[in-house]
């Protein structure tokens, strides 16, 4: 079994990573800035929308639905793709996923693709696995293009290199595609993308693309973005192969009423996608004459199979939680050491490796809620967090302190005389670290508070001694 | 009324004055209010770390022990929370019909401190004077769980006296978050360095929030900053009468 998302099996754990990543101020001011900029858009364009609750309700409901009947619709799409000119492939894993992409490439004798943005196929590793194989990939999202150029990881789903401003940008534009002279200006930026793009686009046999959404009834593939890039890669090359996540699938072209007002307004505030592309097949004389659909399980079987998790899957890739989430805008997306970051990745991530790895993602969270009350899907995400630290703890993940912890407080919470014994012990405990009526310098995981804050100082009566008290004195 | 009061452990623990200002506020509104001495926790902490095996124990015994409560007053919206969101899903997934009926009877009569006031009781002018600035921290679990709305405002509007000024960014978490605060105390810390900002910005002499949990995260950067602000329960604010409260 090869599923994996990315690197997630071996990146450090969250609190690690985020320590060392939030020392990074620039990278801090960055991420901050941006999901200023798209929360404020966001809010205006889902402000403005009087049905928007029923929306979120609609779009949960059919994705809910979709996913009771996932093989009905699955098998729905391979019929109807295929009856009109698509082929299907149906991939258990990443390599799997891999080794079909690279073939396809390879019965053509092709060396270069030119992909449109997907992060299913960073959640693959495919480039590296083209690499490898000895063939190169173009990536033609200009998020995309700054982080591939820069060497670096995407940190949001929907904005690659939100992580990066456009001085670091010209920068990396200046050393990666050779150039003499390059203003900072965000349209010198785009035109120099541009140049080094077009003559791959027109150079270019095999496009890969990811989806947003799979249609079953017809066999339709959806893809939505801002700059055009994608439109040029779904259409100019002779191949198109396409990525697609099981759980992308939506049974009638119906839907896309309800996903394409969700989406756009949730991931970039915008009320519509500038560019909105919709294929069937293949259409002789235009477009892609060979065209492929690469469906992937890569875990999701597990999230699936799990009825108090599985509408982790609901997801429609928006990054509206990311850019709701405070911790999420602390540390930025690298912290999760995924391709999905903050809160959807926190939950997602373990769970398409079965829990065995990013066990401290559940964990990332203050459970404020933030992320619930804009996922334009109606995931609870709060609640899954909870219950997938359930699991962490059944899987025996939690460290032995907090276990430990945990059982004496239990114990110390069973009845009022245990919680009495409890308050007076801790009295005499707090004794060495008291000053002025505040603890500092606690031992252990304590320290973790005491480093940077004050933690009261246990009074010396606590409310139900002060109750007994008090109706001890009205006896009288 | 006879209003039950659920101190929470915390609250019992390290602010009693809670507890006392709650039971102050409603005998002088002219409620009665009883105190049973069997509670003890409501299981948020163990259920929210992924102990759910030992919240239900404690569930079953909060359930116990406010059996046949008319109205259960909780001075913290999280623990609220707590019981009304899951509470009832633990019951079925205990798979045990007895503690599910028990569990629906129950959640109706529960209130957080400002829901009781504003809602069951009717009330927004208690009877408060405290001559002093004040701005308000709305937590996650009351704002998105409870939705609270304005109403702790409401209470603190008919405080005479006080000047409530707003808080910028109030619907950001403060970062406490349980056991968030030592799982992840840098990411924790820079929220609430976010937060502390926020509150210096408004020049109040103090924060006040209905929940102590967040209150006891603020208010250790406060005083580990010696800002001189001072963090109060809601209940604290409003137990205050003029005889108390003169400088």
């Amino acid at each position: 079994m090869s599923e994996r998302v990315g690197e997630a099996a071996t990146a450090p754990a969250f609190p690690d990573a985020a320590k060392r990543l939030m020392t990074n101020q620039q990278l801090r001011r960055n991420v901050r800035h941006a999901t200023e900029v798209i929360r404020g858009k966001r809010s205006k364009v889902v402000g403005e929308m009087p049905d928007w609750e029923m929306l979120r309700e609609s779009g949960h409901q059919i994705k809910e639905h979709t996913l009771r009947h996932l093989d009905f619709y699955l098998e729905q799409f391979e019929q109807a793709c295929m009856r009109a000119g698509g082929q299907v492939h149906w991939a258990r894993d990443a390599d799997d996923a891999n080794q079909i992409i690279t073939g396809i490439i390879q019965s053509h004798n092709e060396s270069e693709v030119i992909k449109v943005k997907t992060m299913t196929s960073d959640e693959t590793r495919l480039n590296s696995a083209l690499e490898a194989a000895g063939i190169t990939p173009y990536e033609t999202d200009l998020a995309d293009l700054i982080v591939q150029l820069g060497e670096d990881k995407p940190s949001h789903i929907v904005v690659p290199a939100l992580h990066r401003n456009k001085m670091e940008i010209r920068e990396i534009f200046l050393k990666k595609m050779k150039l003499d002279a390059l203003g900072d200006r965000p349209e010198d930026l785009t035109n120099a993308a541009r140049d080094y793009l077009r003559e791959k686009f027109l150079r270019v046999k095999v496009g890969v693309s990811g989806a947003n959404f799979a249609i079953a009834e017809t066999g339709a593939v959806c893809v939505v973005e801002s700059e055009g890039n994608g439109r040029m890669c779904l259409s100019l090359p002779q191949v198109l192969i396409s990525l697609v996540g099981i759980e992308k699938v939506i049974p009638t072209f119906n839907d896309l009423e309800v996903f394409l007002q969700l989406l756009p307004r949730s991931a970039t505030g915008e009320r519509m996608n500038p560019y909105n592309s919709i294929w069937t097949g293949v259409t002789p004389g235009d477009g892609p004459q060979e065209f492929h659909v690469v469906l992937l399980d890569n875990g999701r079987i597990h999230v699936l199979a799990d009825t108090e998790s599985r509408e982790t899957l609901d997801c429609i890739r928006c990054g509206a939680c990311l850019n709701a989430c405070p911790v999420y805008r602390q540390t930025g997306g690298h912290a999760y050491g995924s391709v999905y970051g903050g809160p959807i990745g926190a939950i997602l991530t373990p769970q398409l490796q079965n829990m065995e790895h990013s066990q401290s993602l559940p964990y990332a969270s203050s459970l404020c809620g933030a992320c619930y009350e804009v996922c334009p899907v109606k995931i609870n995400i709060p609640e899954i967090l909870v219950h997938l630290r359930g699991k962490v703890v059944e899987r025996g993940g939690a460290p032995f302190s907090e276990k430990l912890a945990m059982k004496t407080a239990a114990f110390g919470l069973a009845g009022p005389a245990r919680l009495s014994g409890m308050q007076k012990l801790a009295r005499i405990g707090q004794r060495p670290f008291e000053h002025d009526g505040e603890l500092r310098n606690l031992p252990g995981m304590l320290s973790n508070w005491t480093s940077f804050r004050d933690m009261p100082a246990i009074p010396k009566e606590s409310f139900r001694e002060w109750w007994a008290k008090r109706e001890q004195d009205e006896m009288k | 009324m006879i209003i039950s009061l659920f101190i929470t452990c915390y609250n019992d623990t390290l602010f009693p004055e809670t507890g006392k200002a709650v039971v102050a506020v409603l005998e002088r509104l002219g409620h009665t209010v009883e105190f049973r001495r069997a509670q003890t926790c409501c299981g948020q902490m163990h259920y929210n770390t992924g102990y759910q095996k030992e919240a239900l124990p404690l569930m079953r015994h909060f359930v116990d022990v406010f059996r046949g409560a008319e109205i259960i007053c909780v001075p913290s919206a999280s623990c609220v929370a707590m019981i009304r969101d899951h509470y009832p899903k633990m019951a079925a997934q205990a798979g045990d019909r007895l503690l599910s009926q028990q569990v629906s009877d129950l959640v109706p009569r529960i209130y957080e401190f400002s829901e009781l006031l504003v809602d069951k009781l009717g009330v927004t002018d208690v009877g408060a004077f405290f001559p002093h600035t004040v701005t308000l921290h709305t937590s996650c679990h009351s704002l998105r769980s409870l939705h609270v709305g304005d109403k702790p405002a409401q209470l603190l509007r008919h405080v005479r006296g006080l000047t409530l000024n707003d808080l910028p960014a109030s619907d950001e978490c403060c970062g406490f978050g349980g056991t968030f605060a030592v799982k992840n105390p840098d990411v924790s810390g820079a929220m609430l360095s976010d937060k502390v900002s926020c509150i210096i910005s408004t020049n109040s002499e103090v924060c006040t929030a209905g929940d102590n949990s967040c209150l006891m995260q603020i208010g250790g950067a406060l005083s580990r900053q010696k800002t001189g602000v001072r963090t109060m329960h809601l209940a604290e604010i409003l137990a205050s009468t003029d005889s108390e409260a003169k400088p």
